[in-house]
């Protein structure tokens, strides 16, 4: 049985005709060819498929797309702007907070959410914010560099970020 | 360290571009119009005979297009590779799909469903109905070995798949002469590699040619081996390796499904895709480790170690995979670790059990070495009432007996190993740690230092299971404007090559990194490779781009000699401009030189035109990183929970190409060490079924499971490559499980706790402590 639904991603509105099984991550990954988001267990574990609905951090492979219905959801084509770098991005790419890149994009989207709601977290406070995002690569070390990097930036920037960004 | 101005700086990933905005393509991003989804049945018995198959409900289930079992697998392929070829083993052939109607362990492929969509072949997949008998099976591999034990493969009559010894001088003699013996059996528990990317293939057949998109490590062994399976001429077949993400080494085989799919889309004649649930990544891909070996250490009282008896036992599940012989033969080689142990005996005996098959996960053979020989000298020390370090130090390999050869038959090519050993003990300050743990245990507080000097081996070949030498290949093509590119064999996924071979080659030509770009993992591209593992890729892959460079920059200088009409020796170049010396007015630009070798009409007398060389690097002999990790944990004696207080590496990986992408390469590997030492561990239940099959019970590392680490380094290049590079991508999880369980048994050691098994959680620590509580 197929929903009516529409979704606002990345600022675009989608409207598709759904199952009412098809989960989010599946809506984006199939119907909308938006495969930066990755798929990395079926549990909800490894939080690859991490992305924003309204503005908060969820595992898109436990949310159905029906449920995204009427929202927003921002993924990891939506973090540059006119080929600008988020500074999340840029921090990833400056302190080598990636290997083989595939948690990369939940993981920075999970940074991503993490510093909206803390401008200036500690190290710990970082560890505890990407804790649901496995990385099998980095051992974190450099992720956890790649994250403070992004929170310097943003707040020495944010208007200015924001700016450019819009 | 600097080389120069490219070599040994720290440069920033030139594919990380791609993977930070989304646009990196794995093998789940593609699709093709009309492509077909596959769903396998797997066994839920770990071993059983299958009395019948009905297929007719799920044929008839909506949007299915096949149904492909043993027998349609019998027709249609060949046999995959089983291992290295090595003196008398027994291993059987394996298929697609079982053909022989008895399933292995749970998850060996019985079935599979070809749909539309990938819900219909997983729904549709629930419908075959397969019959089957159980069988009595063997979990524990020394149970496998006793007589009346079930047979896995009735045809080989025997569970063993293989016996190897390795060894020299007298151990009986230095046994029978030495003042102490100590012993320990440890358990290897096997891990799962887990990369954050299951397997995936892609097949299509158009226009005569099969292109397989795989996510692996070897896409040109993955190649010659599917003409076999799939029976196609080899230069039909087209296999790329797109983005990869992650292998430690599980992608590092030719599986079922690569010939599989394969053979479905020639079949049907469409596009076939097939992805990995990470249910069946845990039961189908390869698991690491699984070994259990019996040490013996001789020794006098001084320390000096006299001989060393081994006995490993490898569990190598229910079938000899690409290289799983390999696994713990490595182990035997290289069990003497960095010491000069004149008498040592290994006996290495492969083992069939009713599991998934085991092969090589990150270190591959040598972090059981590297642990059993870590382990013995800890036990030794305390047996002598010795310092861990004095130990060490006593019995180190010294760097004047190098080239260094072990009874074991390992020549280790260059070592200082007490200079890591120092430059750890004094950035951590092992005196004040030893006096602060003897103050805190005082107080009721335990502190453990954990100490594990290794040494290992990289720049492992093409053994005989791949398709061919040690070597490995890379073209350095400078294009006709000048620009450069790089195509090299090894097929890296994650490592950064793309990165640190436009290194090499702007370090050799000149040109700036921007102008070079690596090609890699596409056998249309690349003509000829093995791929990346063994931590080969810089040793090895580098090695043959150095090469190639420097035949290619040998070829543009006599190009630019003849243009300036001046002698090859009198051409100097600093990669921009190639110049007369004395003589700054005469001279040609790089990308003149460039255009002039394809305009081809001003040419040295009988060159050819072109400025392209392809250089196959074979190494003299392999090479042995090393180095001294250093652990500081303190144990809660009420709850068991270990914490970390500081982590230093100092690694010697000889010439450091790219600083940042070592730290990398080292950070990771640390956690997954650790992470055998006191988080990860399969768990099998009696009948062979798998109680961690999700990331919920089996513990991959998060963020605020692990600490921050200091490395440090010591440079002794290598003499058997120009780079003296030793490679670098699994020295962090040899060095860091021995480290961690030493610091963990050192700060137990007050309750008389001399061995725990790993992973060692809070609840072994806890029960051991209680069990101990008397010596509290």
């Amino acid at each position: 049985m197929g929903h009516r639904i529409s979704v606002t991603i990345n600022g675009t509105v989608h409207e598709a005709e759904v199952e009412s099984r098809l989960l989010l991550v599946h809506f984006l990954r199939e119907v909308l060819g938006l495969t930066g988001t990755h798929i990395g267990c079926d549990t909800t574990n490894c939080g690859a498929c991490t992305v924003l609905l309204q503005g908060r951090a969820v595992k898109s492979c436990t949310v159905l797309a029906v449920q995204a219905d009427g929202r927003e959801v921002m993924t990891v084509e939506g973090l540059a702007r006119n080929g600008q770098l988020h500074p999340v991005q840029e921090g990833f790419f400056e302190k080598h907070g990636l290997q083989c890149g595939f948690c990369t994009p939940g993981m920075m989207m999970s940074a991503y959410a993490l510093l909206q709601q803390n401008p200036n977290p500690s190290e710990g406070e970082i560890r505890w914010g990407i804790s649901g995002n496995l990385c099998r690569c980095t051992g974190y070390v450099n992720i956890v560099e790649a994250v403070k990097y992004a929170a310097e930036k943003m707040r020495a920037t944010p208007a200015a970020a924001e700016l450019e960004r819009s | 360290m600097v080389i120069s101005h490219a070599l040994g700086a720290r440069i920033k990933r030139r594919e990380d571009p791609r993977l930070i905005t989304g646009r990196a393509i794995y093998v789940d991003d593609l699709n093709f119009a009309g492509m077909v989804h596959v769903a396998i049945v797997r066994s839920p018995h770990a071993h059983a005979t299958i009395r019948s198959i009905d297929t007719t409900a799920a044929r008839r289930a909506p949007g299915v297009v096949a149904v492909w079992t043993g027998e349609d697998v019998k027709a249609r392929c060949g046999p995959l590779p089983v291992g290295p070829r090595i003196k008398e083993m027994k291993a059987p052939k394996r298929f697609p799909l079982v053909i022989d109607g008895v399933v292995r362990h749970v998850g060996d492929p019985v079935a599979a469903v070809v749909a539309t969509t990938m819900d219909a072949a997983r729904d549709a997949s629930d419908l075959v109905e397969v019959d089957y008998e159980p069988l009595p099976s063997v979990q524990d591999p020394e149970a496998a070995l006793e007589p009346g034990a079930p047979i896995l493969h009735q045809d080989l009559g025997t569970n063993v798949c293989f016996r190897m010894t390795y060894g020299g001088g007298n151990v009986e003699e230095a046994f029978a002469g030495a003042d102490v013996v100590v012993k320990t059996r440890i358990v290897q528990q096997r891990l799962i590699p887990a990369a954050m990317e299951t397997r995936g293939v892609v097949a299509q057949y158009k226009g005569g040619e099969l292109t397989v998109w795989t996510s692996t490590q070897i896409p040109h062994v993955v190649k010659t081996t599917l003409a076999e399976t799939v029976r196609l001429p080899e230069h039909e077949i087209h296999v790329i390796a797109p983005e990869v993400g992650g292998g430690f080494g599980s992608k590092l085989d030719v599986y079922g499904e690569e010939g599989l799919v394969a053979a479905l889309a020639l079949a049907l004649g469409r596009p076939v895709k097939w992805i990995e649930s990470r249910r069946e990544n845990f039961i189908a891909t390869i698991h690491g480790r699984g070994q259990i070996d019996y040490v013996e250490l001789a020794a006098h009282h001084d320390g000096t170690v006299a001989g060393l008896r081994v006995r490993a036992i490898a569990d190598l599940g229910a079938y000899s995979q690409l290289l799983t012989p390999g696994v713990p033969t490595n182990t035997g080689l290289m069990c003497c670790g960095c010491y000069r142990i004149p008498n040592a005996h290994a006996e290495v005996i492969g083992v069939f059990t009713n599991r998934t098959p085991t092969d090589a996960y990150r270190g591959a053979g040598r972090p059981e070495a590297t642990f059993l020989i870590e382990r013995a000298m800890d036990l030794l020390a305390a047996e002598l009432k010795m310092d861990p370090v004095e130990v060490r130090r006593k019995n180190f390999i010294p760097p004047a007996a190098f080239p260094y050869k072990t009874p074991t038959g390992a020549v280790y090519d260059s070592g200082n190993y007490e200079r890591a050993l120092d430059k750890a003990l004094e950035r951590a300050d092992y005196r004040a740690l030893r006096d602060e743990q003897a103050k805190l245990r005082k107080q009721g507080r335990y502190l453990g230092i954990g100490i594990a000097t290794y040494v290992e081996i990289t720049g492992l070949g093409a053994v005989a299971g791949l398709s061919g030498g040690n070597w490995e290949s890379a073209t350095v093509r400078v294009e006709p404007t000048g620009k450069v590119t790089v195509l090299t064999g090894t097929s890296p996924h994650g490592q950064g090559e793309e990165t640190t071979f436009a290194q090499i080659v702007s370090d050799r030509l000149g040109v700036p990194v921007e102008d070079v770009v690596v090609l890699h993992g596409d056998t249309r591209a690349v003509p000829h490779g093995v791929g990346t593992f063994g931590s080969r890729t810089t040793p090895v892959g580098g090695s043959a781009v150095y090469v190639a460079a420097e035949k290619v920059k040998d070829k543009a200088v006599q190009i630019a000699a003849h243009l300036l009409e001046a002698a090859p020796a009198d051409i100097s170049t600093d990669g921009a401009r190639f110049t007369v010396r004395g003589s700054p007015e005469r001279s040609v630009e790089f990308k003149d030189v460039a255009r002039m070798a394809y305009k081809a009409y001003k040419l040295p007398a009988g060159m050819e035109p072109g400025l392209d060389v392809t250089h196959f690097f074979v190494p003299k002999e392999r090479v042995f990183p090393f180095g001294t990790h250093l652990c500081v944990v303190e144990v809660d004696p009420d709850t068991g929970e270990v914490t970390f207080r500081r982590y230093i590496a100092v690694d010697d990986c000889g010439n450091i190409l790219n600083p940042l992408l070592v730290a990398g390469q080292i950070h990771g590997g640390i956690v997954q060490g650790l992470a055998q030492a006191i988080y990860e561990g399969v768990t099998y239940d009696d009948e062979g079924q798998l109680l961690t099959g999700t990331f919920a019970e089996y513990v991959v590392p998060q963020a605020t499971d692990v600490p921050a680490f200091e490395l440090d380094h010591t440079v002794t290049p290598s003499p058997h490559n120009p780079l003296g590079a030793k490679g670098v991508g699994e020295a962090g999880t040899i060095g860091a499980t021995p480290a961690v369980v030493n610091a963990i048994l050192d700060a137990l050691a007050p309750f008389g706790v001399k061995d725990l098994q790993m992973p060692i959680t809070p609840r072994r620590v806890w029960e051991a402590l209680e069990g101990n509580s008397a010596s509290r």
